[in-house]
């Protein structure tokens, strides 16, 4: 069972107290009625199922707070987790 | 005494028999026997039949790796388990035990036919045999397959024990109390880190129990390992016995299964049996050591052949010589020990055939003195005996080729084809390996851990001990904390290499060698060639075509050994074709274990409301919705659920019924923003709704689907009162958080559950409105016309009101703090007798609403229905902007025509039709059938005959027409009408 690190609580907790919630990134536009069928189609269902690092974004159930985290796919191992609103962090921003 | 039992020797207790049964018959073990060791004792070698071929077969090992010796125990009802390890279950007193896969009984079995037609059931079979003609797959293929196959009996009762669950924390965990734990586990414990050592055996010490003769510091072995045992018990450390690591977990989590009560004669009343341990460890010290593989030659599964290694465990061990005559085949050093050690306590031994061509020395003077003929440069080509091997022929050989054999006499053969580092907590982790020639070692580590002793590839004590010392160290250190490293000196050592071998060549026919790889799914070197041969390339095709490694000992004894052979089939090196993957549980772990305390009534939370008590009292019977538990009707005497909710539905539409609604997912929405928070979440505008007032909400997820919907009531111009359905509650919360949390950060909004700190009680009919009305305070009913709401007093008790219909009847819905539920509850009861006032539950409450064709989100939608789909465009306000799903709502796919819609069905002869039922325009078109929609909702109702709603494709431009549901019955022919049965004018509503 992974420990997670919630950036709001600032500790490592289990698996349990935590739920996946997509990609993250991916703002909603902020005038859909704008957007073609297609470029609505990618917002809504095109995702990059990285192998690999990938960012995307998890709920702490326990405080209720969404937040944006860097995990890599293949070893299943959390590089770093950041608040949501924060720009997305670069792998090497991760490693150090 | 028992004949092969040697008396005083081994650490069973010669001074207390225990008596146990195998087949029916009485034997008589040692207290500290296993099953196996105790039947070896008394000279029962065969112990089960295979899986497939029903050949018989004996114990090959002594532990848990052990592939055959599989056994069913019992302790009376409900605590029979099959495929028990004989080699592991511990004597008990009064133990039922029983072999398996025989009838009619273990030495004379029917199905053992398969093994003369073995031809049939080479690799793959499963894919050839049975593949035509295509019409007897139901009638004869399944049935005898399905007759034949499963390991075992199941326990058809409920296990009536139960199990326990425990976290723990330390800094070094280290698995396995052989030298190389013991050793590792004193480096740890020296600097004051808090320690646990865990073994899946009885007792500690590992390799250590079943060579005495060797000396650790001047002391002998058994000494030497109570003494560090007590060290370690002084310095704090965790001993645990019994105790298997069966996974290997990210972050270094590692589950142990404790094995508490199977080894007693009488369990402790309330004990659990075994107890799961979740533990986090700063550092891992793997010390599992090594399991010895088997040599791969036609006729090396007759009971008496067994591991060297094995027969030494059950000589020094339990005391039992596992033959007077033993002969040895060998690639390895280790098994002169055990010969010599068999020798030394009166067995003749036949002969030590040795595969390689030099041997050591003072292994040769060693056999010598004791007048063992060892032939080096030979093979054994095959072994005789029908139920126990009673003879092998041993040939010279070079390379490929044997030469002139002769037969030896024996009654038992002890094989060694080497050792093969345990690998499998290590694989877990996705740690790399690297061939060192002969086998795969650990090499690059993912997880904070260390590999000490034979399990990276060490033999010979002095090795062993060091490494395990140094491997505590680095734990240490990895703890940023230091400690002083130690040294062992050690006397009697029994250092050894060996060689690695692919099968043995035989001096008969090739084509029928029966050379066993994996003894437990009868897989032989053939049927992995045969495997390469029909284009398996991937070692992981090889193990699914011939099953190889598959069973339940996982492959311990067979892997390496199938790899060596698929290499050579393939001439590639073993590397490059790779081992397959060790996936967790080590070794088979119970049901019950997993569940823990998560079985029965601790399955999981019963949500259960404060008007709960009494509907029990009162005779309710009870369903689950969610996690709630919910009265579903209340029957009285002599009714029937049928009758009982007829006679609710008609009371609540002839004057009065009362619901306890407080499962209902409530969430206030609050703030400055809330009004603009609710217009971008939900379908509905909420900008004009005015306070007081209260509006059917639709909630649509970002892909225009129907996710949730409720009333909601606006209680003042910031503060908005949402209904959820009850199983949304959370889902609907988590959703608007994570809007305003992600997307609306600026919305200066709050959301709090309050699902549970309201009971909510609905009243129906054309009575309630006056039979409520004396009890309410605050409320100024010229204005509080249908979808209203307010903050007043109902029977003096603080609520918010609301006046909003579920079933088509004058309806309201009062909310009080949870505390004063049933009080609420009561007082209206009361209040309402001269109106005959009727409790009822959610069938009715399901059947009114359908009468009136209000849906219920998740029942009669799934998850692809949008606001058109199921009728309720009314409730989309399409002069807003945006709101979540609206974009979605002019996507190609769902303004498209032919999209499945929510209409109402009437059957033509008045059957009630089933929920799920698929309907159809043509019952008589070929199958398979172009299936156009399926039933939602089915109920009868008080309206003289059934009701049902469905999803039909098309189904708004089919009004009138009839469509068909095809039943195991016949077929059923129904009408397509509007959703609304009942009233369809509201005209009950506004009285």
């Amino acid at each position: 069972m992974l420990l997670i690190h919630c950036p709001y609580c600032e500790d490592s907790l289990p698996e349990l107290e935590f739920a996946y919630a997509g990609e993250a990134h991916i703002a909603r536009p902020a005038d859909p009625s704008t957007l073609s069928d297609e470029e609505w189609r990618d917002f809504l269902f095109i995702r990059t199922n990285a192998r690999g690092p990938h960012y995307e974004r998890w709920r702490h159930i326990s405080c209720g707070r969404f937040f944006n985290a860097l995990r890599d796919t293949v070893s299943d191992r959390f590089l770093m987790t950041y608040k949501a609103g924060q720009p997305r962090p670069q792998l090497n921003e991760a490693a150090e | 005494m028992s004949r092969f039992r040697i008396p005083g020797k081994g650490r069973v207790d010669h001074a207390a028999p225990v008596s146990f049964t195998f087949d029916g018959k009485t034997y008589r073990g040692l207290r500290g026997d296993t099953v196996a060791s105790a039947l070896l004792a008394n000279g029962v070698h065969l112990m089960g039949r295979s899986f497939k071929y029903h050949r018989p077969r004996g114990a090959v090992s002594a532990g848990s790796e052990e592939p055959n010796a599989l056994i069913g125990t019992s302790r009376g009802a409900g605590r029979f388990e099959p495929n028990t390890r004989a080699t592991v279950q511990e004597l008990r007193a009064g133990l039922v035990t029983e072999s398996q896969n025989k009838w009619p009984s273990l030495s004379f079995d029917i199905g053992a036919v398969n093994d003369r037609a073995y031809m049939l059931f080479s690799a793959g079979f499963y894919y050839k045999t049975f593949m035509w003609p295509k019409s007897f797959w139901d009638k004869i293929y399944e049935p005898v397959i399905r007759g034949a196959a499963g390991l075992g009996k199941s326990p058809t009762e409920a296990d009536p024990d139960h199990y326990a669950s425990r976290y723990l924390h330390t800094d070094v965990l280290v698995i396995g109390a052989g030298p190389a734990g013991i050793a590792a586990a004193l480096a740890a414990a020296q600097s004051g880190a808090d320690v646990t050592l865990v073994d899946e055996n009885p007792e500690m010490g590992g390799s250590l129990l079943s060579d005495p003769a060797v000396q650790i510091d001047g002391r002998p072995a058994w000494d030497w390992v109570d003494a560090q045992l007590g060290r370690l018990r002084a310095a704090g450390v965790r001993l645990m016995t019994r105790t298997t690591a069966i996974g290997y977990y990210h972050q270094n989590m590692v589950g142990l299964c404790q094995r508490l009560t199977d080894h007693l004669d009488t369990p402790p009343k309330g004990a659990p049996r075994e107890r799961m341990w979740r533990v986090r460890a700063g550092q891992v010290v793997l010390a599992q050591g090594a399991l010895e593989k088997p040599l791969v030659f036609d006729g090396n599964d007759r009971p008496g052949v067994m591991l060297a290694g094995a027969a030494q465990t059950y000589l020094h061990k339990y005391g039992v010589k596992v033959g007077d005559t033993p002969a040895v085949i060998t690639s390895h050093d280790s098994a002169y020990y055990a010969a010599f050690d068999l020798a030394d306590s009166g067995a003749r031994v036949a002969a030590i055939i040795d595969t390689r061509d030099a041997v050591r020395p003072d292994l040769l003077d060693g056999a010598r003195l004791r007048g063992i003929e060892v032939l080096s440069g030979h093979t054994v080509t095959t072994t005789r005996g029908r139920l126990r091997v009673k003879s092998v022929r041993a040939a010279p050989m070079r390379g490929t080729h044997v030469g002139t054999g002769r037969d030896i006499a024996c009654d038992c053969l002890l094989m060694s084809g080497g050792w093969t580092p345990s690998l499998h907590l290590f694989s877990h982790t996705k740690g790399s390996l690297a061939w060192d020639g002969q086998t795969f070692l650990p090499d690059r580590k993912t997880e904070a851990c260390e590999i000490a002793g034979a399990g990276r590839g060490l033999w010979g004590y002095a090795d062993v001990l060091a490494d395990g010392a140094a491997a505590g160290l680095r734990a240490l250190e990895g703890l940023g904390r230091a400690g002083h490293p130690a040294g062992f000196r050690v006397a009697n050592d029994r250092p050894g290499t060996g060689a690695s071998h692919t099968e043995l060549p035989t001096d008969g026919n090739p084509g029928k060698a029966r050379a066993f790889i994996d003894f437990q799914n009868d897989v032989t070197a053939k049927d992995i060639r045969l495997a390469v041969r029909e284009g398996m390339r991937s070692i992981e095709h090889v193990k699914r075509y011939t099953t190889n490694g598959m069973a339940t000992d996982q492959g311990k004894m067979s892997n390496i050994n199938g790899l060596m052979i698929a290499a050579d089939a393939l001439g590639k090196q073993p590397p490059q074709v790779g081992l397959t993957t060790f996936r967790p549980p080590y070794t088979p772990t119970s049901f019950g274990a997993f569940c823990g305390y998560l079985r029965g009534e601790t399955f999981q939370l019963t949500r259960k409301t404060p008007i709960d008590g009494w509907a029990e009292a009162n005779g309710a019977v009870f369903e689950p919705v969610a996690q709630w538990r919910r009265a579903w009707y209340f029957p009285r005497a002599g009714e029937d659920m049928h009758a009982a909710v007829l006679r609710e539905c008609k009371a609540t539409r002839a004057s009065l019924g009362i619901f306890d609604a407080s499962t209902l997912g409530k969430i206030e929405v609050a703030g400055p923003d809330a009004v603009e928070f609710m217009n971008r979440m939900y379908t509905n505008p909420w900008t004009k709704l005015a306070p007081g007032r209260c509006r059917y909400g639709l909630l649509l997820g970002e892909d225009g689907f129907i996710r949730d919907d409720g009333v909601i009531g606006r209680l003042s111009p910031d503060l908005f009162h949402v209904t959820t359905t009850t199983g949304g509650a959370a889902r609907v919360l988590t959703m608007m958080e994570d809007y305003l949390q992600t997307e609306w950060p600026e919305l200066d909004v709050w959301l709090t559950s309050t699902t549970e700190q309201w009971a909510t009680v609905a009243l129906n009919g054309p009575n309630a409105l006056a039979m409520l009305k004396p009890l309410v305070q605050g409320v100024n009913w010229d204005d509080f016309p249908h979808m209203s709401c307010a903050e007043c007093t109902v029977a003096g008790l603080p609520a918010r009101l609301f006046r909003l219909s579920f079933t088509g009847e004058v309806g309201f819905e009062v909310n009080v703090p949870a505390r004063h539920g049933l009080t609420l509850w009561t007082a209206l009861m009361e209040a309402g007798k001269p109106y005959d006032i009727t409790p009822y539950g959610t069938e009715t409450m399901h059947v009114l609403r359908a009468e009136k064709g209000y849906i219920i989100v998740g029942q009669d939608t799934d998850g692809t229905v949008t606001p058109a789909d199921a009728g309720l465009d009314w409730a989309v306000g399409k002069a807003k902007k945006d709101f979540v799903g609206k974009r979605s709502l002019s996507r190609p796919d769902i303004v498209a025509k032919g999209r499945k819609q929510l209409v109402g069905l009437l059957t033509e002869d008045g059957s009630l039709l089933q929920e799920g039922a698929q309907i159809v325009l043509d019952p008589d078109q070929p199958k398979p059938m172009k299936m156009v929609g399926h039933v939602t909702s089915s109920y009868h109702s008080t309206l003289g005959h059934p009701i049902a709603m469905a999803v039909i494709e098309g189904g708004f431009d089919r009004m009138g027409e009839t469509v068909f549901i095809p039943m195991p019955d016949g077929v059923r022919k129904a009408r397509v009408t509007s959703t609304v049965f009942y009233d369809p004018d509201n005209t009950r509503l506004k009285a």
